[in-house]
This record gives C-alpha cells, structure tokens and sequence, in this order.
C-alpha cells in the first residue's frame, strides 16, 4: 500500500470541500494561534522582566524607609504609605552604612524631586535624582557623553546635572549638552553628562530616560530635599547578602534608635515575580488549549460527515480490496493534513502577530511552544480522527456499496 | 504484465452446499438454499433470476463481500470459507474484479487514476500505469486518459470501470447488471467489450435480471428463492 497515494486521495477530498475543510481548520488554526501568542506575551514579559532587574544592578539591596513588611512577615499596607512622607532616612544613614565595612562595598542615598527642566530649545519634566557617585556603579548607569556626578560635585555642592537621553534630545536637539547650562525649576544647571538610554520605561515602570542626576547634596539645598527615599546598598558577592542584610539592620538600628525601615532583596522580588509570571504563562496556555480541544473536535465532527458521504467510495475501495488498515489510514491522514496545515497557518500568524504587537508589549514566541504547538495540532488531526476513521473502517462493503 | 488466462477447463471458483440465512428474531430467512456450482476457467456465466431470488447474496458470496452461513468456497485454489476481512480483502485484490451498474467511479479523479485504483492496495507495489494507459487505449479511451467521469458519457464509464476491473488481471471477473444504467448503444458495446473479453479467455460471471443479457453467456445459471432451477449450457 502506498501512503503517498493515499495521502493524495486526501488532499483531492479535502480539495473538494474547500470552504468546509477552511473553516474546520480555522478552529485549530485559532487554538494554535492563541497558544503561541499567550506564551510569547506571558515569555516577554519575564524575559523583560529579568532585563529590567539586570539592567537596575546586581547584588543589591534597597533600605526604604518604614516598616513595609511587618513583624508577622506580611505587607504592611500602611506602613508603605506612609514610609515616605514620614521618611526617617538620611544622608547620614547612607555614610555610616558605607563605613561599616565587608561585605557592604557601597551604600547609594537617593533623593527625589519632580523637576522641570528647561532651555530656550524646549522643556521636559522629570525626576531630579539628588545622589552620590556611587549611582553609577550600583544602578549601571554610565554616563553615555560628558561624566558622571564626582566627590568633588558633591563636596563643592555644585550646580551639576547629568541628564537622561531624552531630556538632552528635547532640550538640547542636535547639540553635545556637555557643557550646556539648562535650569532646573528655574535653577541654573551646568550639563556634565548624559546617562546612556535605557529601554526601560517604555512598559510601565519609572521613566530613567527622564531622569536628570544632581549630587544629592546640591538637592538639599536647592530643593530642600531632606528625605531620603531608598538607599541602595551593594554586597560584596551574591553569596553574603544575607550578611550584608545583617550589617545593614545592625548598624541603622544602632543609628536610627528604630526599626523605621525595610530592606529588600532585589533576586527575591524577582523571583516572586518570575514565579507569577510563570504561573500566569501556564495559566494562559491552558485557557488557549481548551479553544484548540473545540478545534479538535469540529474535526472530528467534519470527518464524521464525511465518513457518511463517502460510504460509497469506502465500499467501493473495500470491494476493490483495501483492508480496514488501509480506509483508517487514509481518513486519518485526512484529518491529520486538515489539523497540521491548520496548525502551520496558526504558528505563522502566531509568530507574525508577537512581530506585530512587539512595538507596543515584549512579545517573544518561544521555539518549545511553536514546536508543542506543532506537535499538539497534530496529535489533536489524528485523535480525533480515530473514532471517524475506526468508523469508516468498520463499514462492510456490501452495505456500503448499496448506500444511496 | 502477465498475459489473459490460457482457455483450460480448471475449476476457477467453486461453491459446494453454500447456504446464507439471516436471523431475524424468532424465524430464519432463507437467502441461499443449498447452492453447489463451480465456475471453470474462461467461462462466461449468467447468473440470472428476479430480484430477491438471492443472486446478489450469491455474488456477495463468489465475490468475497460476504460469507455464507455453511458450505465451502475455493477460490483459484484458495479455500476461501473462512476468511477474516483482511485475508478477503487481499483475495479479492488479487483475483477478483468487479463492475457495477453504478460504476461506482471516484469523482474528481481522472480515468486513469480510477483504474489505478485496485493497485494501490497490491501486496507487490509495482507502478502499473503503462498496462492501465493500454486497457483504456484497447476499450477506445486513449483520448480520455485525464478526463473526470463527469466529463464522460455513461458507455464511457462503464469502460473505465472494466478496465479497472481487469488492471490486477483476476482470475474472475464479476458483472452485477453491467449494461443496467446504459442506453441500448452504449449496452451494446458493454456486451460486445464482455464478449471479447471472454473470447480472450477471460473468465466472465454476469449478474443480471434481463433474460436478454443472458443469452450472450455460454452457460446460464438460473436461481429462485435461492436455489439453482437450472444450469444450462449453450449448445456450439
């Protein structure tokens, strides 16, 4: 028996129902297509996830003020509130946790004001970072033209910025900034620098293209920022962050009198979320498998149709001398070239529709799932085509021949 | 390709006490009575009787689609009584050839392919397209060779049927009412088709109703409520 023949007659049977065979094949090319788009949208989003987390440094640790986790271990809704507005952390927390020693390396004070900056070009507002030199090494933010903040801005309480990509192409089109003066809330700035861009921002998240760096101590007098939102502090290896945490919670209790203030784990927050994304991905799959089960079985429903059209050809062939094996065969391929070509159009609109939604989400189609995909389809052809093809094999030939 | 049998007087197919009964509940239907025939080699056969005398169950039988309820069957050597589906179908492929009043085409698909057919179920898988493009030539189809059956009259048909009947060249050719869907002409050149066939020692059994169709046979085989009335052969 040749397969290749058989499979020819399948193509010329499906070939004479083109709209039935289309529509029947539009259920699995529906059921492949969401699966491919829901992991590619759930695979994005933790692959930008982790590159947002990488991109903010490694090894670190962030001390906010307030008590956000509470002594029971939950969220403290209240305490994180309220955390800045009754901010305790200081300049001075930061210097004595840089002083205390292995395995903290650096500790990084950030303050925070919305500021507007301005040229005779343009204006832009944004968030004016009052920090320390430090920045740079623990939020990997190298300054892309010019430097970046030094000891001697800092000391000097200069009026210098480093200014975020976007705020140069606004305020600045077609110029080196470097140099430049600019103000912020109508405080005469000097440009010293321009911080390379970073995606980040484009998808939730705060907007660090927007940012403009001052040093920290320029900003308490400028703009009589006092509070210190976060201090970020870099352990010497990933391994002695749990050390590190110690260190941190031993010296500010001793500096603070208090226990005002969290320390997170950036590795732990991005683990949660990677294990919720997870879940949610999987999730997804599982409500777009279901569409592809329905797919399956308007296949099944399609190849019972025509096992009851075709008596007359199964009679016929079985007269001619095809054995049961040879009928199942053919209806099998039958539905498996239905729900493969299916599948093939849905991974290709699949792919084509993550390239398509890309500008605007991190879609990412994964090969596993274009392969399961693949294979699922074709496994749903030939499952559900069993029962019909076991039908047709069934048919005895006279009864067959005799269907009108 | 090998040649038409040779005309030797060997018992083709043969039907000994042959009985078919359908249990219907409290009493027994009596299609076949006690049937006991053997077909010889290059005969060409009528089989003729009203409907519902039991010729049709009697083809099923001699054509491998049924099983009787008791007796034996041989064929071409076989012993053919007790047969599961796959080792009918594998006889049937190998020695058996039908035509139908019907057809019983494959639409969409082209002369050629449809007298193909049978040879895609062939235990040896040889490619018999050349001997299936001359059964088409030698019926008077050379020209149609790619044309649909709906592009083809009713005489035409019915010669693309009997060629796919002869492709695996059986040992048994089986006619069920041949010239039943044709107007007389094209009835005609079926018989002449049959005729010839059988002249080049072909072995040939004509399932028919009409009494006139019958007396092209050599041998005439009447049944009545499933039984042989009479066998009789044509004087030479």
């Amino acid at each position: 028996m040749k397969i290749s023949i058989l499979a020819k007659s399948s193509f010329i049977s499906i070939s004479r129902n083109k709209t039935r065979s289309f529509l029947t094949m539009l259920g699995v090319v529906i059921g492949v297509l969401s699966v491919i788009l829901l992991t590619a949208i759930g695979n994005g989003l933790t692959v930008f996830v982790e590159q947002q987390f990488k991109e903010l440094g490694s090894n670190l640790l962030i001390v906010t003020p307030g008590e956000i986790v509470n002594s029971d271990g939950g969220f403290d809704q209240q305490g994180a509130a309220l955390s800045f507005a009754t901010s305790k952390l200081s300049e001075d927390d930061s210097k004595a946790l840089g002083r205390a020693g292995y395995p903290i390396t650096l500790a990084v004070p950030l303050t925070g004001n919305n500021g507007e900056a301005r040229t005779s070009e343009g204006k832009r507002s944004g968030m004016v970072v009052g920090t320390t030199p430090g920045y740079s090494e623990v939020r990997n933010t190298k300054a892309a033209k010019g430097r970046f903040l030094t000891e001697g801005d800092l000391a000097g309480n200069r009026k210098v910025a480093v200014i975020g990509s976007k705020i140069a192409d606004k305020l600045f089109p077609g110029v080196n900034p470097v140099g430049k003066l600019m103000t912020i809330n109508k405080l005469r700035f000097e440009v010293v620098g321009v911080a390379e861009a970073k995606a980040a921002g484009s998808f939730g998240g705060p907007d660090i293209d927007s940012f403009m760096y001052v040093p920290i101590t320029t900003a308490k007098i400028a703009f009589g920022a006092e509070k210190v939102m976060q201090i970020m502090v870099q352990s010497a290896t990933k391994e002695s962050l749990p050390r590190t945490r110690a260190l941190i919670e031993s010296t500010l209790i001793k500096h603070l009198d208090s226990k005002d203030f969290s320390v997170t784990d950036q590795s732990e927050i991005l683990k949660t979320i990677q294990t919720i994304l997870g879940v949610l991905t999987t999730g997804l799959a599982g409500i777009a498998a279901i569409s592809l089960v329905v797919g399956g079985i308007g296949i099944m429903n399609i190849m019972l149709v025509a096992v009851s059209e075709r008596t007359k050809e199964i009679g016929l062939r079985k007269a001619l001398g095809a054995t049961p094996n040879n009928i199942m065969i053919q209806f099998l391929i039958e539905s498996a070239v239905i729900s493969t070509v299916g599948g093939l159009i849905g991974i290709l609109l699949g792919v084509l529709g993550s390239l398509a939604i890309r500008p605007f989400f991190p879609a990412t189609p994964a090969m596993s799932s274009i392969l399961l995909a693949f294979a699922v389809s074709l496994a749903t052809g030939i499952i559900f085509g069993v029962y019909p093809a076991q039908k047709a094999a069934k048919l005895s030939p006279i009864e067959a021949l005799r269907y009108e | 390709m090998s040649t038409p049998k040779s005309k030797k007087s060997q018992a083709v197919l043969s039907l000994s006490h042959v009985s078919k009964v359908y249990n219907l509940g409290e009493e027994d239907l009596i299609v076949l009575g006690d049937i006991s025939v053997t077909i010889t080699s290059g005969e060409l056969v009528a089989i003729v009787g009203p409907s519902g005398s039991g010729k049709s169950t009697l083809m099923h039988i001699m054509g491998l689609l049924d099983q009787q309820t008791s007796g034996t069957v041989t064929l071409a050597g076989h012993d053919a009584s007790s047969l599961t589906e796959v080792e009918a179908s594998k006889l049937r492929n190998k020695y058996i050839g039908f035509i139908f009043q019907q057809f019983n085409l494959l639409s969409r698909t082209s002369a050629l392919e449809n007298v193909l057919l049978p040879t895609l179920y062939n235990e040896d898988g040889g490619d018999k397209s050349v001997y299936a493009k001359k059964l088409l030539t030698d019926l008077g189809l050379g020209e149609r060779l790619k044309n649909y059956p709906n592009q083809l009259s009713g005489g035409q048909q019915q010669r693309v049927a009997i060629a796919r009947a002869l492709i695996n060249d059986p040992a048994v050719i089986f006619a069920d009412e041949p010239t039943g869907n044709l107007d007389s002409k094209s009835g005609h050149e079926v018989v002449e088709i049959l005729k010839k066939l059988n002249a080049e020692g072909r072995t040939i059994v004509i399932v028919t109703h009409d009494l006139e169709l019958a007396k092209m046979a050599n041998r005439t085989i009447k049944i009545f409520d499933g039984n042989i009335v009479s066998d009789t052969q044509k004087k030479i």
